[in-house]
């Protein structure tokens, strides 16, 4: 497999302060990776170091087989990357900015089809400040994609939109999967994270606290479910089978059981209810969401 | 389509310089600075003053005013534009967004001196050329290269000083009274306001240690036929000079193209 990026024992120090604490990378090439964790984890630090704006106080970094503290126009010809935070460009139109932009580099993409992948052809003319929160984010993929990088580095891509801006962005970093870009995503949103990523990783405190793909993270896989429901009228936990009472977590209200097989306590839970002729209308299975995982895992190092 | 960065930092320069430019005309705050205030400084001035006489020869106060603004001019378009609009890139990440292309720095900054420059030069022509339309200001043909010499010249220092004086801002909304809390009291000492000969002599030594003054007096030098051949004051060139160093040696040391108020 191809390398993109890859980190070993990286650590940035402020003073007494070790905003990176050690951290260990690996990226393929044509992956979205997510790189998870709370405000103040690491995160951007690490991605300024990989983008070259910052210098590290211990550690190997390599990106596309060159160190960023090193990295040359013909390096930056090859990486792209949307900010977390950056205005438009003042008095010049979406296609404007492009056209600029484009000059940068020495084979950049087409103008109007960069701008259609983002979605913007009817904001082509537009000036810049005056596009929407969300429109205006696009416009700096495009700007992060006009020089057909190999690599893009999308720092909290989706910070602050509303739902549906928020959609349609996943939309245009989806379409970066389809040409093929390797893409390294930061976000403190555990759906986008879901969404969008083949892999994520979870920092927090400075350190990588879990590692896996969206479905085995922090061993979700193997996580108990949970069975909710309310007991009618004149039932109680004392009346279920004694296989299911064991499995009681808690009442308040409802009665919680947890399960590592959930389809099987279901089922015995069903023929229970149809014994004795009741219904449960709010029973709800739920297997542990990433927001579960992740708040397990960033609450207790942290 | 062969880019700019593909023909070589030359063409690059003229591409940045171009987008520069356009940005620029189309701001209306910044075209307000730069090219109507000069004017209306040149009209005010002219009115209250334009008749008195400077010093105890007989130059008529408008030969005194109509090169002074047009220092103002070089100054509005080099530097009060510049300090502002590059904070204001700085902290909106515009300036970080651009560093992450293969664009190289001195292309940035070349970029934007040339826009200023191009603009002086502009401003300079067009308030010497008022002066001499509406106030009768002759300026010698032959000191022309010498005009657009100290223009150019003072457009770079200005610029250079722009981008040091920008590392000592915070923030944007500080870049526009941080300008005018150096330059007001500056243009009242440096002869552009008040001819400095009405000033006590130790403020004119403190005037003399800046640039503002300097440029002004090297705009002035030039009117006055035959003293300077081409119109170039070379003492006041070599101070320019000297500040465009100082300010490239803390520019160097201290700009930074990152926001000063990132978050972690």
């Amino acid at each position: 497999m191809d390398t993109v990026v890859s980190v070993r024992g990286l650590h940035k120090r402020y003073g007494q302060f070790e905003a990176v604490a050690g951290i260990d990378l690996e990226i393929q090439r044509g992956e979205i990776f997510a790189f998870l964790g709370p405000n103040g984890a690491g995160k951007t630090t690490t991605v300024e170091i990989l983008e070259g704006f910052r210098t590290r106080t211990e550690g190997e970094v390599s990106v596309l087989g060159v160190d960023p503290a090193n990295g040359d126009a013909a390096w930056r010809d090859r990486v792209g990357a949307v900010l977390q935070e950056s205005n438009a460009e003042p008095g010049l139109t979406v296609r404007e900015s492009l056209q600029l932009y484009s000059g940068y580099y020495r084979e950049p993409r087409d103008i109007d089809e960069t701008i259609a992948l983002v979605g913007l052809q009817e904001k082509a003319d537009t000036m810049a400040p005056q596009l929407s929160g969300g429109q205006r984010r696009r416009l700096d993929v495009a700007l992060a994609l006009i020089g057909d990088p190999e690599l893009i580095f999308l720092d909290e891509p989706t910070t602050g939109f509303d739902p549906s801006a928020r959609r349609t962005a996943w939309h245009v970093i989806e379409g970066l999967r389809q040409l093929g870009k390797t893409v390294f995503l930061t976000t403190h949103y555990m759906d986008e994270a879901e969404e969008l990523a083949d892999r994520i990783a979870v920092i927090a405190g400075g350190r990588i606290v879990a590692e896996g793909t969206p479905g085995t993270l922090g061993g979700r896989n193997r996580m108990a479910s949970t069975i909710r429901f309310s007991f009618p009228e004149g039932t109680g936990a004392d009346d279920l089978p004694p296989e299911l009472r064991a499995l009681v977590a808690g009442e308040d209200g409802k009665v919680t059981l947890t399960s590592d097989t959930p389809l099987a306590h279901v089922g015995t839970l069903a023929e229970w209810a149809r014994a004795r002729g009741i219904d449960l209308p709010d029973l709800d299975v739920r297997r542990p969401t990433l927001e579960d995982v992740y708040l397990e895992l960033t609450e207790g190092p942290a | 389509m062969t880019t700019a960065a593909a023909r070589g930092p030359v063409a690059l320069v003229l591409h940045q310089a171009r987008f520069d430019l356009r940005s620029f005309l189309r701001n209306r705050q910044a075209r307000f600075f730069t090219l109507a205030l000069p004017l209306l400084f040149m009209v005010i001035f002219n009115g209250v003053f334009g008749n008195n006489v400077v010093g105890p020869g007989t130059m008529k106060a408008s030969a005194y005013y109509v090169p002074g603004i047009a220092a103002l001019g070089v100054i509005a378009a080099s530097f009060v534009n510049l300090v502002i609009s590059i904070t204001a890139q700085r902290e909106g990440g515009i300036l970080k967004r651009r560093r992450v292309t293969p664009v190289p720095a001195s292309v940035l900054v070349g970029g934007r001196a040339l826009t200023a420059v191009g603009v002086s030069l502009v401003v300079v022509a067009g308030l010497l050329g008022f002066g001499r339309v509406v106030y009768g200001v002759k300026l010698p043909t032959s000191a022309l290269p010498g005009i657009a010499f100290t223009a150019i010249v003072g457009s770079i220092t200005f610029c250079v000083l722009a981008y040091a004086i920008s590392t000592a801002i915070q923030n944007e909304d500080a870049a526009q009274p941080t300008v005018m809390a150096i330059m007001l009291p500056l243009y009242f000492i440096s002869g552009i306001f008040i001819p400095n000969i009405n000033l006590p002599a130790w403020l004119r030594h403190v005037a003399s240690v800046f640039p503002v003054q300097h440029l002004a007096a090297g705009f002035r030098h030039a009117y006055v036929p035959g003293a300077h051949g081409a119109g170039i004051v070379w003492s006041d060139i070599g101070v320019l000079a000297i500040w465009a160093a100082i300010g490239l040696a803390v520019a160097l040391r201290r700009f930074s193209w990152l926001p000063k108020t990132a978050s972690g």
